[in-house]
């Protein structure tokens, strides 16, 4: 334990930005600002996802006889509307991508070594991609009144068979 | 820095465990999400399919478990706005640990009526 502790933790840096001999690294103009981004991401995406949210909640549990009331019909219903289309629509990228990025940042603070990372983030990114495709594909491919369904499941604006 | 991350415990008290709070029902809430899109998912097989699926979320041990889900997606919601707060505000900083408090309130506020109501419509038959 008698090293330095600056010798043994390296700056994590690609290249040092020296002018005169001093490191002006804060100032490196080539330096990507993804993660600045991510973070205002996180808060721009939150306050949207609140509304979002508590609006989902609240017109899925605490309307009508809330949970009870959801079946094919209530949501056929729903998504005849573009209104809850596109409602929907954002609330899933917003909260898939506000999630994600949330649950990589919980993987760099907690895995330490480089491979471990690599693949948590590399499932993590997988699983999103896929649950982001299924989802969107569900809320625009969507049909209230598939043919061949007996009527009492449907909305009650699909035409009888 | 590897292998010397046991036993530390970052100053502790109101600011650290919101951050923890945080984190736990940001993770409960992800993995609530992934199942509730594939759940979903299943108006697009057919509406037995669905139906089948919701009936067990009509259960009143899943309604207990939507009462715990919504509790961290108010407290998440309502931290989260503490934490722009902190960022964004110039006196957030230094308001953070009543902020917590505000949270609380409000989530309590927001809680105790969405209880009254979900547990009426879950046990309520």
């Amino acid at each position: 334990m008698a090293t330095p502790l600056k010798t043994r933790i390296s700056a994590p840096r690609s290249n040092d930005n020296v002018v005169n001999g001093i490191k002006y690294n804060r100032s490196n103009s080539k330096r990507n600002n993804f993660e600045m981004l991510a973070w205002l991401f996180m808060r721009v995406s939150g306050v949207i996802l609140v509304v979002l949210i508590f609006g989902h909640l609240f017109v899925n549990l605490m309307m009508g006889e809330g949970v009870h009331r959801i079946d094919f019909g209530f949501v056929g219903g729903k998504w005849a509307n573009p209104f809850w289309q596109v409602w929907d629509a954002v609330l899933l990228w917003l909260a898939m991508l506000h999630g994600t990025n949330g649950i990589r940042t919980i993987i760099m603070d907690y895995a330490e070594k480089d491979s471990t990372r690599f693949w948590l983030k590399l499932i993590l990114f997988l699983a999103a991609a896929f649950v982001l495709l299924v989802g969107t594909l569900v809320i625009f491919t969507f049909s209230p009144c598939p043919t061949g369904s007996p009527a009492e499941l449907l909305p009650s604006f699909c035409p009888a068979p | 820095m590897p292998g010397n991350s046991k036993g530390t415990l970052y100053r502790g008290r109101e600011g650290m465990w919101s951050w923890v709070a945080h984190r736990i029902t940001g993770i409960a809430i992800f993995f609530f999400l992934l199942v509730h899109v594939l759940d979903t998912a299943m108006v697009r097989v057919s509406p037995e399919a669905y139906n089948a699926i919701m009936s067990i979320y009509k259960n009143p041990v899943m309604g207990l478990g939507e009462a715990v889900l919504v509790a961290a997606i108010v407290y998440h919601a309502f931290n989260g706005i503490r934490i722009i707060l902190i960022d964004f505000w110039k006196n957030g900083a230094k308001n953070q640990k009543g902020m917590l408090w505000g949270v609380l309130i409000l989530w309590a506020v927001v809680m105790i009526p969405f209880l009254i109501r979900h547990l009426m419509n879950t046990f309520g038959g």
